[in-house]
């Protein structure tokens, strides 16, 4: 089935999530779309199958313009989609999650959807138990029971969030296998993924967003480096960059496993030394946060050794690593990082752990306040809400609070939303810490940020860990690539 | 069997009634996603009610009718507050549970220990004259003999019809049922005034019936039973009908007990079905049940399992916005 969006706007607030979008799917091909977390991928195709409405473009079925409101008229359209975490009802049977919204009489024909169920999972290779709690099933097997209830509810074009996140191999291989198939039946398939790997293997063409356009359109077969460069944009000279001497070994990581929700990061071993900064690159949801977690002892490894300055810190509660010099800023500054509801006063008063008389000394903390306003230039007063201070104000009022001397700072996407000049003032504040001697990790989405403010450069992907990488040494592409999975055939 | 145990289980399932209306009710409600927290304050408010609608007019019909407006109309108001302006559930509920209590109070003060109609008791021909069932289930009233169809529609409605799964889906989770094509938070708002409206007939059922006529808080407790029979019924129509009639057995046997032990305190006999009940939670929701189930054949076990286990709807409480 033909698809085309045309001009396809849509914003929310002030971030322009879809920005002008045009593309074409042809029935009975495979068409990719790439590009990194908040290109706007997941947005467009949101907008093509009825979940999100759009605030300006065309979308056109079958060369006819149609409007899709809801995610239901979208599959009356025939366009169904998958998302990357399926939308079923776990605590229910398969035969109940195959059932629901299939037309709104009152009998259920059980034993007719039952026939039809066990039919189409023949056809399609899939082992289908009916009468199996969904909750039993893996990821990868709810997603077939997905694809085969849109197939049987219609869908001529079927879309694929994320799809190979979060499952097996072999079901990577049947999933390909599929779509193949399903292709080659004359229905188009759209591949949504940050996966190089991935879409060159599967897709007939792909289209590549970058901050919510399209930056390239390209016919199989493909060349990597042009991908990446579609997807990341184009190599810049490196900038100058302060030289600082590294020290002693301060946390040292030996033959670390972390267990994680979908995945775990297997076999890591890593020293970081003082005034070292190290780049934890990689799509979100790749391992990262978990790897800071561990670094700052939010998060047990199931095995190995951390060492901090040759303690071993694992089982040590975080109060007491936050004595011994260690601190994290997390990326949700108002959720993780920050009191909502409580003034810049108030929060001196929280951090300051020497200094805690039963009753609090007001004109002190505002005073103390009244320092870090002046000391971080933070836009504010002392009896400012920190929930009214702007992001920017808030990255610098969480620097304020740290504690004078630090050994290691754990940081996440330190300059996430801040504008230029905050986020220069960030690093700024960062360089003079690694003169005192702090060594620093911090993850962020920008690659140039990575390559421009760290030493050495790991990356995560899909609970990998590959790298080190010399920052001096490494472009973006080559960086993509490792984030696209490709580690292996540059090593 | 002797006639006295006869009578005394025909008893139970009669005063178990009220519970499995206001029970059942609140189990459809909160398949939805939706808690109606206010059950204690819109019993005693419907019961009020029916009894002056009852006594004033003379009409039992009409007093089950009223009792039935003013259940819906206060889950029309929590529905109202936490889909359309998405306040908080338990908070609204908490609240109109006091507003009801005391409104019943102040609004039913001229019809206080007045003498009422009552429903009438109406044996089945042919049935009541079954050895033991007859007596115990077939020679009640239309009130009871409705909570016996209650049992029997709201099972069938939602486990064997297309609009249950959906009523299934939106508690489960909302977004995947309105990906399906359901309004989500119009049903929600349907399912909350049914019950409601259930909730109601529980409290004609008790002025108008097993607890004839009316005094101040005449049924206060009764709705935080309901609640918590809701609970111990794994949200599951016919396992809270079970609780209900758990529940009035255990007082029954308290009473029976009194006559039996004169010398205990009677308040251990009142409170024990509380107690009991909270032991009876302990066994379905605890690792004993594990233990015990892990001794049944695979094939059987999961279905034993997903007949005793129980989970609250994944979205119990959480409103639902459409992106």
């Amino acid at each position: 089935m033909q698809i085309e969006l045309r001009n396809i706007h849509k914003h929310f607030g002030p971030v322009r999530a879809n920005d002008g979008i045009s593309l074409r799917v042809q029935s009975g091909t495979i068409h990719g779309l790439l590009g990194e977390n908040g290109a706007g991928k997941s947005t467009l195709m949101k907008i093509l199958s009825g979940y999100l409405s759009l605030d300006s473009g065309q979308i056109l079925v079958k060369g006819r313009p149609v409007s899709i409101q809801s995610p239901a008229q979208g599959i009356r359209h025939g366009i169904g989609m998958l998302h990357q975490d399926p939308l079923d009802f776990p605590a229910m049977r398969v035969l109940d999650n195959f059932l629901l919204g299939r037309g709104s009489r009152l009998r259920q024909h059980r034993a007719r959807a039952k026939t039809e169920l066990l039919q189409l999972a023949d056809r399609f290779g899939f082992p289908m138990d009916p009468e199996e709690m969904l909750s039993t099933l893996s990821i990868g097997e709810r997603q077939q029971l997905e694809i085969l209830r849109l197939i049987s509810l219609g869908a001529e074009t079927l879309i694929l969030d994320e799809p190979t996140t979060g499952i097996s191999t072999p079901q990577k291989v049947q999933l390909f296998a599929t779509l193949h198939r399903l292709a080659a039946e004359g229905r188009s398939v759209i591949f949504v993924s940050h996966k190089l790997e991935d879409a060159e293997e599967l897709c007939h063409r792909v289209t590549v967003l970058r901050h919510g356009r399209v930056s390239g359109e390209i016919e199989a077969p493909f060349q990597s480096a042009q991908l990446v460069r579609l997807m990341f944009g184009q190599d810049l000279p490196p900038s100058e960059r302060a030289t600082i001497p590294t020290g002693q070994p301060v946390l040292q990581l030996d033959h670390v496993t972390l267990p994680g929700p979908r995945f775990s990061i297997p076999n890591i071993s890593m020293t970081i030394r003082a005034g070292e900064v190290i780049g934890l690159a990689g799509i979100e949801g790749s391992g990262q946060r978990l790897f800071l977690h561990a670094c700052v002892g939010l998060v047990r490894p199931s095995s190995g050794q951390i060492l901090l300055d040759g303690q071993d810190m694992v089982g040590q509660s975080y109060h007491h690593l936050l004595k011994s010099g260690m601190a994290f800023l997390p990326a949700n500054r108002l959720e993780e990082g920050l009191v909502e509801g409580l003034t810049l006063a108030e929060h001196c008063i929280l951090t300051d752990r020497e200094n805690m008389p039963f009753f609090v000394r007001w004109s002190e903390a505002r005073e103390k306040a009244r320092q870090k306003i002046s000391e971080y230039n933070i836009q504010g007063t002392p009896d400012s809400p920190i929930e009214s201070l702007s992001g920017g104000n808030q990255q610098r009022a969480l620097l304020s609070l740290l504690p004078s001397h630090l050994r290691l700072l754990a940081l996440e996407h330190p300059t996430r939303g801040l504008d230029v000049e905050s986020a220069r003032w960030v690093w700024d504040m960062l360089q003079q810490r690694r003169r005192q001697g702090t060594a620093i990790v911090f993850t962020s989405a920008d690659l140039d940020e990575i390559r421009e403010r760290s030493e050495r450069i790991y990356v995560f992907s899909g609970g990998n860990l590959s790298g080190p990488v010399d920052a001096t040494e490494t472009s973006t592409t080559e960086l993509g690539m490792m984030i696209g999975g490709k580690a292996y055939e540059i090593a | 069997m002797n006639n006295e145990l006869l009578r005394t289980l025909a008893t139970v399932v009669a005063v178990s009634a009220p519970l499995v209306y206001a029970g059942i009710g609140e189990t459809l409600t909160e398949k939805a996603g939706v808690i109606n927290l206010s059950l204690d304050g819109s019993i005693l408010l419907s019961a009020m009610g029916a009894f002056a609608t009852a006594y004033l007019t003379g009409s039992l019909f009409w007093g089950f009718v009223v009792a039935a407006l003013i259940g819906a109309a206060v889950a029309a108001l929590i529905a109202f507050a936490s889909i359309s302006l998405r306040q908080d559930q338990v908070a609204v509920g908490f609240v109109l549970t006091l507003l009801c209590a005391d409104l019943s109070s102040f609004l039913g003060n001229p019809f206080v220990h007045k003498p009422g109609p009552a429903i009438p008791n109406m044996p089945i021909p042919i049935l009541k004259d079954l050895p033991i069932v007859g007596p115990i289930l077939f020679s009640q009233d239309l009130v009871v003999y409705g909570s016996f169809l209650l049992i029997l529609l709201s099972w069938l409605w939602t486990f064997k019809t297309q609009p249950g799964l959906r009523l299934q889906g939106i508690g489960e989770r909302p977004e995947a049922a309105f990906a399906r094509g359901t309004n989500v938070n119009r049903l929600r708002f349907f399912y909350t005034v049914l019950g409601g409206a259930l909730v109601g007939i529980a409290g004609a059922a008790y002025s108008l019936d097993i607890k004839l006529g009316w005094s101040h808080n005449h049924t206060a407790g009764n709705g935080w039973i309901a609640l918590a029979i809701v609970i111990f019924g794994g949200w599951h129509p016919l396992r809270v009908a079970f609780g209900a009639y758990l529940f009035g057995g255990l007082k029954a046997l308290g009473s029976v007990m009194q006559r039996v032990a004169p010398g205990v305190p009677t308040q251990i006999f009142q409170a024990a079905p509380f107690a009991l009940m909270i032991v009876a939670l302990l066994l379905v929701s605890g690792n004993v049940l594990d233990r015990l189930l892990a001794y049944l054949p695979r094939r059987t076990r999961q279905r034993v399992t997903s007949l005793v286990r129980s989970s609250p709807p994944a979205a119990l409480g959480k409103p639902f916005v459409e992106e």
